[in-house]
């Protein structure tokens, strides 16, 4: 019997066929940074449907509005960061495409994350009373403080997940893992508000190696809040894994154009998501050396 | 220095907006609030704590666009969550529409249900208005951002407020515009004059208003940055001039 803490490496496809028909899906990440984009690519080419989304939206959003992938969305924000606005997400909202839409304040968002990582049923918060949040989002109740001030606060219901979707630096084969970029975003909130936890990483090392070059600050994951790890070189492309890649700056405009120009995005689709993600990340070489060539 | 354009009128009314708050976290959206920030820091209030825009504190603010120079903190969108919670920061937001309430929209345009345009979601702006002082910037001041009625309420205003008992940390400040400095101290806490950038009068900025504004009897023209803040702006904080992107002379 081996000693070593359970060996948690698979593939994206491993991933993805743990995935169901319904589920409730939080993809880490924030706008367009660091979004687990290997795993929503696979996501585009399964027959998945019917998903409720939970995210800091970016690309990622755009991308599975753009497939018909999701039923429910729940969000704070859509937008790929030096560029304001996402095509897709705005295109599927203004054709009313996305049947349900939960848009809530970022802190109400953040949390309904909490309340469902300490298995709370709601949690007190003063964000979005006053607001058309809770106008459009009539489910949403407020409580009153049992205290002498008796202030009114809204209750944050749990925004509790069946999966969350992560992408982060490293990992070791047994889940632990470290953001080695600017800001954790909120990645270690949506694995332990989720049942289950996959997460991709630039590179698998061993344990000792997470820490060689790096603080212990820098574990944001440890392996009780991780199911699976997928090694995905490129995996949060083309938003930013800094400080291994930043954003793809040229390859964002040229998606937000064939997003915004229906007749240019099957083409668009064709050469770069039509295959598998070796398949996409040679597309994507190929489509810088274009600009090396001049 | 030369005589100030307008986007250099407005980047010193964005940095007077900061100048009374102490030691706060200063959260401007945006080209030109990003600006007068840094400026207020340099200026009028050392003490403010000032961003790159990302996750760093910056202890020397430098140019637009870049994070370079001495790090004094850390600041994730955690920990700007837990900022907006506790109080300690007065962030200028954009606003696609205005009312005369102070109410604020940047979710989308039309219907929630069916937008005719989305734009970018609440974001922040609904815990933003019942957290900590609030400013807005609109680079482009008309009767399409200043509206009778938001489409959308995101950003509260105070009526909305009081409705909602939210009014604890409720604290709206001034609104500054490529037209004019406003604020909230017109009847019932709504949008009220404060005075006119140099070359505009105030039947201008009626005019580009979609509701009734209130104007005092007496309007003054918003300041001329001083030298110092000329230089600070020309050959320090914007040395590509990209704000007259924003707010063009």
């Amino acid at each position: 019997m081996s000693l070593r803490p359970r060996d948690k490496r698979m593939s994206i496809e491993d991933v993805v066929a743990r995935l169901e028909d319904g589920m409730t899906i939080g993809i880490g990440g924030w706008g367009s940074r660091r979004k687990p984009m290997a795993f929503v690519r696979a996501i585009l080419r399964s027959p998945l449907k019917d998903l409720t989304i939970v995210s800091w939206g970016g690309p990622d959003v755009g991308l599975l509005a753009q497939a018909g992938k999701i039923r429910r969305l729940v969000y704070a924000f859509v937008s790929l960061d030096s560029i304001p606005l996402e095509p897709h997400f705005q295109r599927a909202r203004q054709l009313g495409t996305i049947p349900e839409v939960t848009e809530l304040d970022e802190g109400m968002f953040q949390t309904g994350l909490r309340a469902a990582a300490q298995r709370l049923p709601f949690l007190p918060t003063r964000a979005g009373l006053g607001s058309d949040v809770m106008v459009n989002n009539p489910s949403l109740r407020t409580v009153t403080s049992p205290y002498d001030d008796g202030e009114t606060l809204v209750a944050m219901p749990a925004l509790t997940l069946d999966v969350a979707l992560l992408h982060l630096n490293r990992a070791d084969p047994h889940g632990n893992a470290t953001y080695l970029g600017p800001d954790p975003y909120f990645d270690d909130l949506f694995a332990m508000a989720a049942a289950r936890t996959y997460v991709s990483v630039e590179q698998i090392v061993d344990t000792a190696g997470l820490t060689i070059d790096a603080p212990v600050q820098r574990l944001l994951l440890s392996r009780m809040m991780v199911d699976g790890v997928v090694e995905a070189s490129g995996g949060a492309h083309f938003t930013s894994c800094v400080p291994d890649y930043e954003r793809d700056e040229r390859f964002q405009r040229a998606y937000v154009g064939a997003a915004k120009d229906g007749d240019a995005w099957p083409a668009f689709e064709a050469r770069f998501l039509a295959g598998d993600e070796a398949a996409y990340q040679a597309a994507v070489t190929s489509f810088g050396k274009e600009r090396d060539d001049g | 220095m030369g005589e100030a354009t307008r986007s250099e009128v407005v980047a010193a009314a964005i940095a007077d907006c900061w100048a009374q708050d102490g030691e706060l976290f200063a959260s401007p959206m945006g080209l030109l609030p990003t600006l007068g920030a840094r400026l207020c820091r340099l200026t009028s209030n050392p003490d403010l704590v000032v961003s790159d825009g990302e996750s760093l504190f910056l202890a020397s603010p430098g140019p637009l666009g870049s994070s370079a120079g001495v790090v004094e903190g850390w600041i994730p969108f955690r920990k700007v969550f837990d900022v907006v919670a506790w109080g300690r920061r007065h962030v200028m937001m954009g606003a696609t529409q205005l009312d005369r309430h102070g109410n604020q929209n940047i979710s989308a345009i039309g219907p929630f249900d069916r937008p005719a345009r989305q734009l970018l979601g609440s974001r922040g702006a609904p815990g933003n208005t019942v957290n900590n002082r609030t400013s807005y910037w609109v680079p482009r001041h008309s009767t399409r951002v200043f509206v009778e009625r938001v489409d959308i309420v995101t950003g509260v205003g105070r009526a909305r407020a009081e409705a909602a008992g939210a009014t604890r940390f409720h604290d709206l400040h001034r609104v500054v515009t490529d037209l004019a400095v406003l604020d909230f101290a017109g009847p019932d806490g709504t949008v009220r004059l404060v005075s006119t950038h140099p070359g505009v009068t105030v039947s201008d900025v009626t005019a580009a208003t979609g509701f009734d504004l209130a104007v005092p009897e007496a309007v003054p023209t918003t300041r001329q940055p001083t030298s110092t803040e000329l230089m600070l702006i020309r050959e320090v904080l914007d040395p590509t001039g990209l704000r007259e992107r924003e707010v063009p002379s």
